[in-house]
């Protein structure tokens, strides 16, 4: 069975680093509300998280993990999330209020629906991204096919 | 309930690729049975403007001017009612039509994001909210350009990003101008603040001259028209009887004329670049589309035109003109995207869309025939469809206002109209040249349905212009005549 993407080295160190970029970008998404970043910015570190494992390990190895159909459902499910918590605050009073208790200001439990506000994004950015260059990956011309002599990257 | 109008579409955007991967069915009728929702709340808010004219609505309970505001009046109402009714008719046309095309569910989203998109900006009560939905719609409408994927579709469509990418960066130069110098976003609030400090600065001018161009290419007014005729035509047929009946006049004309009007104030100098920039795109529009035998080209072309018919008549500035202007907006909104559907079943039966290679099609497709010859009767000017009362309120208002020369091109532009609308039809529909094709035979059902609908409702606007005119275009009027104090009596609310 022929081997999918880098050499060993590059493979062993990227099982560590993934982890630690998905875990910053998380960390992002979640003190939205309190310190620079949030949804949008975690998302792209989310992304690029995905992105390394698709340059270490291959595109066929990646698309076991997480499809192209998968990612692109998971975008769709984070914008309906999103639509979903500005529509609770229709029935609470007003379109996008804010609905949940405030809690204490610059403590993480706190900002009601903005944290999920934030998650949202996170799941649709993230997703949107990697199913981006999934498509970029995927559309390959008979050039660098050449190029690569067939190798996945 | 304002913001069901954003609401609905997004919903329906983001649930349609959920559900439509393993049911295709479920595509056409989760976007059918939401933009039919938009189409009866978009009637309703007729009903829904109280004795001062207007609604707002703030979003988050957050107030002007910090909040960001929906705002329904007079104009609004117009523009839902154009958005809603030619979204809907398209959509109930694209069922049978988009058949053909794989991955019809991308269609449907990207069709749904159109739809939030134009109700969007014709909500909106703040200036940069304003540019968002304009680029949701932009956006939305460069992918469904591109939809079939062929070489000359994907030319087209690119020409049409690069060209409105490069619109939306003069518009957003602009408002960010135009928010260093007052302090705020808010339409309203904006008005406040410029009136307060009166005539005489350069700000405002120099942002005038950035929307008018911006704008005005989204607009495809004549000197920034060159993407309409190729980016109109390659797309799928509803999406050219959107992109012509809706998209140019809603993220084009109405965000032009409802900044201008209802913000920064109209003065001598812009009132005479929109009424140049009418005539100029009448005559030429017309004149090019004369030698043109491709029938969607044609179409592009006479798009042209009448937008320049629309933005001369409301740039007068007079209450006829207007009046007349946005009734020939609401009446284009019919018949042009009439046309494209006319056009759009032409082609799918005969596998063409030249009109020397077509002939004799009246006898295979009579649902077709007679509706074309309404619409093209409707924009010729005939009376009494709803065309002709349009054009002769503008024609009036500009012998009143003293342009004869805007006047007299008015009646060329409307002669040669008719004459190449004679054309289409005998060279499309009448004139029989050797044996019709067997295989031609009329539109599916739906097609026909939203054809004649379309049709029946330039006859009816025609025949009913006076109720009509009294329940939908003079509010829509007075909220222009009104100027910069448009917004003044909701002006900061509690603030």
């Amino acid at each position: 069975m022929k081997e999918h993407g880098m050499s060993l080295p590059v493979k062993r160190i990227t099982r560590i680093t993934v982890a630690l970029i998905f875990f910053y970008g998380l960390y992002i998404a979640i003190h939205g509300h309190l310190s620079p970043g949030g949804g949008f910015a975690g998302g792209v570190i989310f992304a690029l998280s995905m992105i390394h494992i698709v340059l270490a390990f291959g595109r066929e190895n990646t698309m076991k993990v997480l499809s192209g159909a998968a990612a692109s459902m998971l975008e769709s499910a984070g914008a309906l999330a999103f639509l979903l918590i500005a529509l609770g605050g229709v029935f609470a009073g007003a379109f996008f209020l804010n609905f949940l208790p405030e809690g204490e200001p610059f403590s993480l439990f706190s900002a009601g629906t903005i944290v999920f506000s934030n998650m949202a994004i996170f799941v649709k950015v993230g997703a949107g991204l990697f199913a981006v260059f999934l498509v970029m990956a995927l559309l390959r011309t008979d050039d660098s096919v050449q190029n690569n002599e067939g190798e996945d990257r | 309930m304002i913001p069901v109008f954003v609401i609905i579409p997004l919903a329906c955007a983001f649930v349609i690729p959920l559900v439509a991967k393993k049911y295709e069915v479920l595509a056409p009728a989760v976007a059918g049975v939401g933009s039919f929702l938009l189409l009866v709340f978009s009637i309703w808010s007729i009903f829904l403007l109280g004795g001062d004219g207007h609604v707002v609505y703030e979003v988050g309970n957050w107030q002007p001017p910090v909040g960001i505001p929906m705002v329904v009046d007079g104009l609004s109402v117009l523009m839902l009612l154009v958005v809603n009714v030619t979204g809907f008719l398209s959509l109930v046309y694209s069922v049978p039509y988009m058949k053909k095309f794989t991955s019809a569910r991308y269609y449907y989203t990207l069709f749904a994001l159109l739809l939030a998109g134009l109700n969007g900006v014709v909500i909106s009560g703040d200036l940069f909210n304003l540019f968002i939905f304009v680029e949701i719609t932009a956006i939305a409408s460069y992918a469904l350009v591109a939809f079939g994927t062929e070489r000359q579709e994907l030319e087209a469509a690119f020409r049409y990003a690069v060209l409105g990418t490069l619109a939306s960066a003069a518009i957003l130069l602009g408002i960010g101008l135009a928010y260093s110098h007052t302090s705020t976003l808010n339409l309203a609030d904006m008005a406040e603040v410029l009136s307060a400090e009166g005539a005489g600065g350069v700000v405002i001018p120099f942002v005038t001259v950035l929307f008018v161009a911006g704008f005005g290419l989204k607009a495809a007014l004549v000197p920034f028209h060159s993407w309409l005729p190729d980016a109109h035509p390659a797309a799928p047929a509803p999406i050219s009887a959107m992109l012509s009946g809706v998209v140019i006049k809603t993220i084009g004309v109405y965000a032009l004329v409802r900044v201008l009007f209802n913000v920064f104030g109209m003065t001598q100098a812009t009132t005479d670049v929109l009424i140049w920039l009418g005539i100029i795109s009448m005559a030429v529009g017309v004149l090019l589309a004369i030698g043109q035998w491709d029938f969607k080209r044609l179409l592009a072309y006479h798009s042209i035109s009448q937008i320049g018919y629309v933005v001369f008549g409301i740039g007068l500035g007079t209450p006829l003109g207007i009046a007349g202007g946005l009734f020939h907006l609401f009446n284009h909104s019919l018949f042009k995207s009439l046309l494209f559907l006319n056009a759009g079943s032409v082609e799918q039966a005969a596998g063409t869309r030249k009109l020397d290679e077509l002939g004799g099609l009246s006898e295979k497709m009579p649902v077709t025939s007679w509706t074309s010859l309404v619409a093209s009767l409707s924009i010729a000017g005939v009376p009494p469809l709803c065309g002709f009362w349009s054009k002769l309120i503008i024609i009036i208002a500009a012998f009143q206002a003293g342009h004869v020369i805007g006047a007299v091109v008015c009646i060329g532009t409307g002669i040669i109209t008719l004459a190449s609308f004679l054309k289409v039809q005998r060279y499309a529909f009448f004139m029989r040249k050797g044996e019709v094709k067997d295989f031609i035979k009329e539109a599916p059902l739906l097609m026909q349905i939203s054809m004649v609908a379309l049709a029946v409702l330039c006859v009816l606007v025609g025949i009913l212009f006076v109720p009509f005119l009294s329940e939908v275009i003079q509010p829509a009027t007075d909220v222009l005549l009104r100027g910069t104090g448009a917004f003044a009596d909701f002006n900061l609310l509690g603030v």
